[in-house]
């Protein structure tokens, strides 16, 4: 049983075998036998993930960690580097979501991606992906977390372009990879920064192991400064305020793709990361709180934009970016174990909606307006029923396994040391408007009158088996981390625990009483319902009050509907910018090569001298040739009368006096 | 009376001796083949070349110092021997059917490029002023004409020219640096001014100050960085595609194989008069270089600024010092060669005659035309921007722990700005190749099987570097020890 330890490199591996037959020869070997060559690699990686899983089960609880050394990758004086692996709770309880799910989307794809003439291209990226990102979350060092975390990036700027025809989703594409880039950036600074302020103190480190025995090295400040650059990192690959913005257009993809990233992979890289560095997070509260309210603020903020959006897949992104919002705000107040619980109910619930969209569209030959949909609850019966259970979940019903996940943060929002009755409160308001956009949805599509003259049908099997399956998880996926106060034990939070510092998870118990626990979970189940009770209202029993509100207020809704106009404002201060700098820096380049018009003339002779003898010496005597040695020689003239050459020089001896100056002086 | 003459120890140039004597075959061999079919003089040269660097591999872990202490045989200069050869290698590969294709099919042409490979190999083994100067000059000549090669192109004989004035001047400043070091200390041995500083109480002479400074102005032109780069756009651009390919890399490999000796060995006990202004030199040359690349529509000016700010990182490392900044340095100048060859390999691949296809926006759909081809491509583009599994990510890393090791924060921090705003027109060719219809036909003209080997060298060089970089930096780290 336990020699799987020393082959933790199957998981990632896999995957990566499968890009590689895939994309090199995916075109020979045919749709037949592509798709289930990907699908049957993630699934080895999902048991190989398994069997790592039930061995750490086996281990005593305080020694479940191990790591299985590859190969030593860069090696400097005392510096190495290592391909190395490293399992324990955490990264185990992740590589069983993200090889999990993601064989179900691997799956779910056959059926969608059916007839697509870049078949193999598209599955080469998707195990790419996968292998991205079962490395950053198995590296037992910060290096090969970033090479994750970068290679996840990459393969989503891939993906979602892969309908590049269209210019706007090769933009999407674009987009998504240069945000994530501006994230990247503040994750190398915390990177080096660590790297740097530890080796002061000398250890030059960067395995996660050995930096959490030395963390207590570091000043408070260098903490504070490399927590919030690594949590800048984590706002751009989590799609958190105020680097969202490429989460909603990354739609443009397939929408098994879009599962893909919201649920499984990528956006969930963020929470991992912090969670994985909760050593750093406990030892500076202030970016502990930053990481809460950010998470708070982006909870609330991305529901009242998905209150109004038309495209289904627009709703679910948003409603991504909020719940992300949500496990940010768990790990902000220092209960990583209640954001890792969300994030594995969120990959359940949410890969299901999202799949349950693709199918919607499916049947609908690609619609995505809600406005076109309605009646679809009797020609789609198992999608209908699929997309409900993803959506009580996610409203935090109580029995489905978000209102255990969600339950969970709110009470440590409210309850630890690091908490605060307002972020409980932005919490549970969000909760609400999550409960009224998503029923919204439901209502929408699947109830009422048809709005479309296109004939619905239900999809494939192979698109909603893996629907069932994950709705089964949706169900009773919760179950793992039932809280005390409901008779449960909480076994995801203890599993985990002994991965985050213990210290930061004792104490919230002892000093609320559980009536104040049980209250808190009532109220936000009430305001839930509520929410999906004015839902009903709107939608069902009155379908003309939403036009009428929006004329009520035209510019709220607008507002709304707009997207607080992030974007445009982005644009104007981010993207024109920066062409200006370019195209000022570019002039100041071609200035000197424009520069003054009327060269001197001996460089002209010089020219003439040299292009004839050059001429003269080397041309044949053809005459057709001493007529193009004219053109050209005239050519080189006209040029070097622009006077580059003199200005060059001037610029080099201008700066040579003012070295020689500033030395001297 | 009898004469003695001086005893010289030939095997440590053996590599130098056998490059000229296949030189000078190529050049004869023209004599005898008609005009047009100067494969011969090619397939000579690179023989040279694979025969230079077998003696060159013979000869490692073998040290001695000769020709009255002005040429050293020792892993550094053996390293950046088979460095410079290998460069020059992959250029013949490139230029047989670019030659035949664009009209310039003259023997000469393989010749200069050994002779300039020979330059370089005795820039990397001068340990005297006069030696690296010779060397640098029979570099820089052989380039002059070679940039120039395509005469019957106006923008060719302008970069010539271009290249010839500025390279003069450059020589200039780098002369009258010697001499005034000269001056300062009454040597020109790079042991001997080593030992002259030592034996010097401080504060150090300001002519010795002024020569350093005007060393690193020449320098500076030569392995191009602002402010002394505005040559390298140009000449870049109208030189011969797979000679712009062998400048780019190995004029930079020479320059930073001889600064290395010159400055931090020989000139190391002046490092805080020289260390701030190649701080500043290099900060500009990283924003600048990084920025107005992003501007570029043609693709060679592209990587034209793209080389100067691979330069400007190379010169990150250089600051860094010690052994780590050392093996950084030399290690990166390893990748770079790679992955900079490859490029220009396929911009030499995809050019066509009369129309040059150069612009940016002429590369569409060549990923999908092209699979193997585009791929290359996609994996020079993400090593050029230091994305990892590539050599270049390792290579950046190396040179950034370096900086961070050696407390240069600030410039580890804006370097790793830099390389991601160099992310976007690096990528910018592989949306072009990959994300657009093609709209006319796409056909490599100069597809032939010396090219094609070229490219897949280089790519599978850049990524092995990449997965498993410890083998060659095993042999950096032996160079650099030699060094020290």
């Amino acid at each position: 049983m336990d020699c799987i330890q020393s082959y933790v490199w199957i998981v990632p591996l896999m995957p990566l075998i499968g890009a590689v037959i895939n994309l090199l020869l995916g075109r020979r070997l045919g749709n037949r036998v592509v798709g289930p060559l990907a699908c049957l690699t993630v699934f080895i990686s999902f048991c190989a993930s398994t069997l790592l899983f039930l061995s750490l089960t086996k281990l005593p609880a305080e020694s479940r960690s191990f790591t299985n050394l590859v190969y030593t990758w860069v090696l400097v004086g005392d510096f190495r580097a290592e391909v190395s692996f490293l399992v324990d709770p955490l990264s185990a309880v992740m590589i069983l979501i993200v090889s999990g799910v993601g064989f179900l989307i691997h799956v779910y794809s056959i059926g969608y991606m059916h007839g697509d003439k870049n078949y193999s291209r598209y599955f080469g990226y998707l195990n790419l992906f996968v292998f991205a990102m079962l490395t950053l979350v198995l590296g037992d060092n910060l290096l090969l977390m970033f090479i994750g975390w970068e290679g996840v990036g990459l393969c989503s700027y891939l993906l979602i372009g892969f309908w590049f025809e269209d210019k706007k989703n090769a933009i999407a594409g674009m987009k998504a990879f240069i945000v994530n880039r501006v994230g990247d950036f503040g994750f190398m600074l915390g990177f080096l920064l660590l790297f740097w302020s530890l080796g002061k103190a000398g250890v030059w480190t960067i395995r996660f192991t050995e930096l959490s025995a030395n963390a207590h090295l570091l000043s408070a400040g260098m903490v504070t400064a490399i927590t919030l650059l690594l949590f800048m990192g984590a706002t751009g690959k989590s799609a958190q305020l105020p680097l969202y913005v490429w989460l909603p257009d990354a739609m443009a993809g397939p929408t098994p793709v879009s599962a893909l990233i919201h649920a499984a992979t990528m956006v969930t890289a963020g929470i991992y990361m912090i969670a994985r560095m909760n050593f750093l997070y406990v030892l500076a509260p202030s970016a502990m709180t930053v990481v809460a309210v950010i998470g708070a603020a982006t909870a609330f903020y991305a529901a009242t934009i998905g209150l109004v959006q038309n495209d289904i897949k627009r709703v679910l992104a948003y409603s991504t970016i909020s719940q992300l919002g949500y496990m940010f705000l768990g790990v902000g107040v220092g209960a990583y174990s209640a954001g890792i619980f969300h994030l594995m109910t969120h990959a359940f619930f949410k890969a299901l909606l999202f799949m349950g969209a693709g199918s919607v569209m499916h049947g609908l030959s690609g619609e995505l307006d809600l406005r076109n949909m309605g009646g679809l609850k009797e020609k789609m019966p198992r999608t209908y029923w699929t997309f409900l259970i993803a959506t009580l979940a996610i409203c935090g019903v109580p029995g489905l396994s978000g209102f255990f996940s969600k339950d969970e943060i709110l009470w440590k929002a409210f309850s630890s040391d690091h908490g605060h009755w307002g972020l409980w409160l932005v919490g549970v308001l969000g909760a609400g408007l999550t409960a009224f956009y998503m029923f919204r949805v439901v209502f929408l599509a699947f109830f009422g009158e048809s709005r479309t003259d296109k004939k619905a049908h239900e999809s494939p099997g192979v698109m909603t088996i893996p629907l069932m399956i994950l709705a089964a998880l949706a169900l009773v996926g919760g179950y793992v981390g039932v809280p005390e106060v409901l008779g449960g034990h909480n076994r995801f939070h203890h599993f985990l625990t002994p991965v985050f510092d213990r210290h930061t998870e004792v104490a919230t118990h002892a000093h609320h009483s559980v009536g104040l626990e049980l209250g808190l979970m009532v109220i936000s189940v009430v305001v839930a319902l509520a929410g999906i009770f004015i839902a009903y209202q709107m939608y069902i029993r009155h379908p003309e009050h939403p036009k009428a509100l929006a004329e009520r207020f035209p510019r709220l809704y607008n507002l709304l509907l707009n997207k607080y106009y992030v974007d445009e404002i982005y644009h104007a201060v981010f993207v024109r910018s920066l062409l200006g700098l370019n195209n000022l820096l570019a002039r100041f380049d071609l200035g000197i090569i424009d520069g003054a018009v009327n060269g001197s003339a001996w460089l002209t002779k010089i020219t003439a001298k040299w292009s004839g003898w050059w001429d003269n010496t080397f041309v044949d005597g053809a005459v057709n040739t001493t007529a193009s040695a004219v053109i050209s020689g005239g050519s080189v003239l006209r040029k070097t009368q622009t006077g580059r050459i003199q200005n060059y020089l001037l610029i080099a001896i201008i700066v040579i006096v003012v070295i020689m100056v500033v030395k001297i002086i | 009376m009898s004469i003695t003459l001086p005893s010289i120890n030939l095997i440590a140039v053996a590599p130098l001796i056998v490059l000229v004597i296949f030189a000078f075959l190529a050049l004869l061999s023209d004599l005898f083949v008609l005009r047009g079919k100067t494969a011969l003089g090619g397939h000579l040269s690179l023989l040279g070349v694979i025969a230079a660097s077998l003696f060159s591999f013979i000869l490692w872990g073998i040290e001695d110092l000769t020709f009255q202490r002005m040429i050293i045989l020792d892993r550094f200069s053996i390293f950046f021997n088979l460095l410079f050869l290998l460069s020059a290698a992959l250029t013949i590969l490139i230029s047989y059917n670019y030659l035949k294709d664009q009209e310039m099919d003259y023997g000469e042409y393989y010749v200069l490029l050994l002779i300039a490979t020979l330059g370089m190999m005795i820039m990397s083994a001068g340990t005297d002023l006069i030696t690296i100067f010779l060397g640098l000059e029979l570099m820089s000549i052989s380039f002059y004409i070679l940039a120039g090669f395509r005469r019957t192109r106006a923008r060719s004989l302008e970069a010539a020219l271009k290249y010839f004035l500025l390279g003069a001047f450059a020589t200039g400043f780098l002369l009258y640096g010697i001499a005034l070091i000269y001056g300062a200390s009454g040597t020109t041995n790079l042991q001997g001014i080593v030992e002259f500083l030592k034996a010097q109480e401080s504060p150090v002479n300001p002519v010795m100050l002024i020569g350093c400074g005007l060393l690193i102005v020449g320098f500076g032109f030569k392995v191009a960085v602002i402010p002394f780069h505005q040559w390298t756009p140009d000449v870049y651009e109208g030189a011969p595609t797979p000679i712009t390919a062998f400048m780019s890399v190995g004029v930079k490999a020479a320059g930073f194989a001889a600064l290395l000796r010159v400055l931090l060995i020989a000139l190391g006990d002046l490092e805080p008069n020289w260390s701030g202004i190649l701080w500043v030199i290099a900060v500009i040359t990283m924003i600048v270089g990084n920025i107005v690349a992003i501007a570029q529509d043609n693709i060679k000016r592209m990587l034209a600024y793209s080389s100067i700010a691979q330069t400007a990182y190379v010169l990150v490392g250089f600051i860094s010092g010690g052994e780590l900044g050392m093996i950084s340095v030399v290690f990166y100048l390893a990748i770079y060669t790679l992955m900079n060859i490859g490029a220009f390999s396929v911009v030499t691949m995809l050019e066509k005659k009369g129309e040059e296809n150069l612009l940016i926006p002429g590369y569409v759909g060549v990923g999908f035309k092209h699979p193997l081809l585009g791929l290359a491509m996609a994996v020079f583009m993400f090593s050029l921007a230091g994305i990892p599994p590539t050599a270049g990510f390792i290579g950046k890393f190396y040179i950034f722990s370096a900086a961070v090791k050696s407390d240069y924060i600030g410039l580890a921090v804006i370097g790793v700005l830099c390389s991601v705003i160099s992310a976007y027109y690096y990528l910018r060719v592989l949306v072009v190749m990959y994300m657009r219809e093609p709209e006319g036909e796409v056909t490599p003209r100069n597809r032939s099987a010396a090219a094609s080997l070229s490219i897949t060298i280089t790519a599978i060089g850049v990524l092995v570097l990449g997965i498993i970089p410890s083998s060659i930096l095993e042999l950096v780290r032996q160079a650099v020890r030699a060094l020290i």
